[in-house]
């Protein structure tokens, strides 16, 4: 087999391992564990009442703005991590591109900041 | 060998089959759980391409941020689901019609497919072997230097993409007391604190 | 047929076996990690901690285990019961597999794969997974509230992380674990790259919702958070799933900065202990260290941890990948990375 490939059929079955695992051990506690649900103990937990309404509602904006901020960097780091290893076999116009790259990220890192979206009130 | 074509096809069946969960799902939120199982299996397959590095970056960026803004998104819909499905049915012609266009303009687009002239030279340049130098070595060797204009458009996208995401989401509200660091770190006691000495009955 | 053993059976036994050395003292581990907090705590606050399940209380992890693992599985008449399942199990096994390529000494690994910072950083940044899916599911307000601050408490260090991983990748030239820790021979980089080692290692306690950025779990104002309306092994796999996060944590910080399996100095006594003792020694220290946090800190405010996380972390690890490549590219001090 592909060398390459031999390194990755361990991941594979570690993770089928993993799973029957956490499988067993859910399983193992339905069997073992007697189960005797009623109508009050399936509630969800309030503080005394019933709940008002369902939960999933809206939630603030800002969340959002936090996950595509957070997918941005990400690319950018994505983008780091070839140049962090191949560094010093791409010279000087190398360096320079990638600072340039995240130049240019700074300036929009600098506006979000400005504009406050860094905040969280 | 054997393993490798099981395991491909394993991988690729899965794929396929959660591609086919996440547009028939009824749940958005299972669509978007079958979309990252997708994900996963792609990433799978890159693997037994030998381009791991890409199998990383693709659960890295799209498993790892955007499905979790997609997870955000219909996790906020509160839509009655039951009602939706009533309404689908009306919507049919129109849909229809729109794909109808696309497989239109499919289909002249490979009608018309032209393979460039330069393309063919560009795949008879070698590739490194990938026991030699890892897939990661070699995207960096040229992607900052070969492909320097591509990797500083790419820049400017995200440029683009954070400026809109802060000007169609950000909204100022008003009335809120903000904590300033730096003002806070920069008060005296001078600034705040009086000594001041009272006269017996005088009052201040 | 002879083959077929020879060629398939035989190696994946050995596999299954290599997983289960790995596996049993991980759960091992993650138990004792329990009673060793309980018991650090308790001695920082002057307390016995658990002291009566067996001698000093060491049989205190096995008899919560059986005793959660004897509870009735409540599942709420409300919550979505698939992704209500599944959403521990999801955060336990991706506390397990990461380990498929940690090197526990020179040669000593599972998976030596040659993008295994990657790899890590990948599982690391599926952990919100669990986490929202909990809180979604469960259909209750606490859960939901506290998933969604958790989910953007974990994203915002997430990237803070990435651009530290960057900065000891620069000085490496590969994204193999091996390569990483063979790198710091002469000296560990936690030295050189400081600032990037407490980021690190801060930016760690708030990716695993430790003390003091444990908001999501905020017993005061959430009732425990995403996980309220679990019991019995879900429950467990979900604890089981973060304290095995934190040991991985106090690896991953010991591979990049702490030189793994090395010894400090390679001199006679200290090169005669085997690595895998002196990774194991490494992330006992960086537990201790977690714990020791935990019981001194007060807990840290929405607001403070956001402004941290985007405004301190984030441009100080930015600015010191460039100062880093910046210092190795004019003094030629790169290493030298043809054979990836």
């Amino acid at each position: 087999m592909n060398p390459l490939l031999a390194d990755y059929l361990p991941i594979l079955i570690f993770l089928g391992i993993a799973v029957g695992v956490a499988a067993a051990a859910i399983l193992a506690s339905l069997i073992l564990a007697r189960q005797k649900p009623d109508s009050e103990k399936l509630s969800a937990y309030e503080c005394g009442f019933e709940a008002f309404s369902d939960t999933r509602g809206r939630f603030d904006v800002r969340f959002y703005l936090v996950a595509i901020l957070f997918i941005i960097f990400d690319l950018e780091v994505a983008f780091l991590f070839p140049w962090a290893i191949s560094l010093g076999t791409i010279g000087m116009l190398g360096f320079w591109s990638m600072v340039a790259f995240l130049g240019i990220l700074t300036i929009g890192f600098v506006y979000e900041w400005k504009k406050g979206a860094l905040e969280w009130e | 060998m054997i393993i490798h074509s099981l395991t491909f096809y394993m991988f690729a069946a899965v794929a396929v089959a959660s591609g086919v969960m996440v547009i028939s799902a009824r749940n958005p939120v299972h669509s978007v759980l079958f979309l990252i199982l997708a994900f996963f299996n792609s990433a799978a397959l890159f693997v037994l391409m030998g381009a791991e590095f890409l199998a990383m970056v693709l659960v890295v960026v799209y498993v790892g941020a955007v499905a979790v803004l997609f997870l955000f998104v219909v996790m906020m819909l509160d839509i009655n689901f039951r009602e939706m499905r009533h309404g689908a049915l009306q919507y049919l012609p129109i849909g229809g019609l729109v794909g109808i266009v696309l497989l239109a303009e499919l289909v002249l687009v490979f009608g018309s497919w032209a393979v460039a002239p330069e393309a063919a030279d560009v795949a008879t340049i070698p590739t490194p072997d990938p026991t030699v130098v890892t897939n990661t070595h070699a995207l960096g060797s040229v992607l900052y230097t070969r492909f320097v204009y591509l990797f500083q458009a790419a820049g400017m996208i995200l440029l683009v993409a954070m400026v809109g995401a802060i000007v169609l989401t950000l909204r100022q509200r008003d009335g809120l007391r903000r904590q300033s660091i730096a003002e806070q770190n920069a008060r005296r006691k001078s600034d705040t604190i009086e000594v001041v000495k009272v006269p017996s009955r005088g009052g201040v | 047929m002879v083959d077929f053993w020879a060629s398939y059976a035989w190696p994946t036994a050995k596999i299954v076996l290599y997983i289960i050395a790995i596996v049993v003292p991980l759960l091992l581990a993650i138990a004792y990690l329990t009673y060793a907090e309980r018991k650090v705590i308790a001695a920082m606050q002057m307390r016995k901690g658990p002291n009566v399940v067996g001698p000093f209380g060491l049989l205190q992890p096995i008899a919560d285990g059986l005793k959660l693992l004897l509870k009735e599985t409540i599942i709420p008449a409300g919550a979505n019961r698939v992704v209500f399942v599944l959403a521990p199990m999801i955060t336990f096994i991706l506390a397990l597999v990461a380990w498929a390529v940690i090197p526990f000494g020179p040669g000593v690994v599972l998976a030596d794969i040659n993008v295994g910072i990657l790899y890590l950083f990948a599982i690391s940044s599926l952990g919100v997974y669990g986490i929202i899916m909990a809180g979604w599911a469960s259909n209750s307000r606490y859960a939901f509230l506290g998933a969604l601050r958790s989910a953007a408490q974990m994203v915002s260090y997430e990237v803070s992380i990435g651009f530290v991983i960057i900065t000891v990748l620069l000085c490496v030239g590969s994204l193999n674990l091996s390569d990483i820790v063979l790198a710091q021979q002469n000296i560990w980089f936690a030295i050189p790259l400081l600032p990037m080692f407490v980021v690190f290692f801060i930016s760690g306690l708030a990716e695993t919702n430790r003390a003091p950025f444990d908001l999501p779990e905020a017993e005061a104002e959430l009732v425990s958070g995403y996980n309220v309306e679990y019991s019995s092994m879900a429950f467990a796999l979900f604890f089981l799933g973060e304290y095995a996060n934190m040991i991985l944590m106090s690896a991953m910080t010991s591979i990049l900065f702490l030189g793994g399996w090395l010894p400090p100095v390679d001199v006679a006594p200290l090169n005669w202990i085997p690595g895998p003792v002196w990774f194991a020694l490494k992330i006992a220290a960086c537990l201790f260290v977690f714990l020791w946090v935990r019981a001194t800190f007060p807990r840290y405010r929405y607001d403070q941890l956001m402004r941290l996380g985007w405004k301190v972390f984030l441009p100080l690890s930015l600015a010191w990948v460039i100062i880093t490549a910046g210092v190795l590219v004019a003094m030629d001090w790169l290493p030298d990375t043809i054979a990836g």
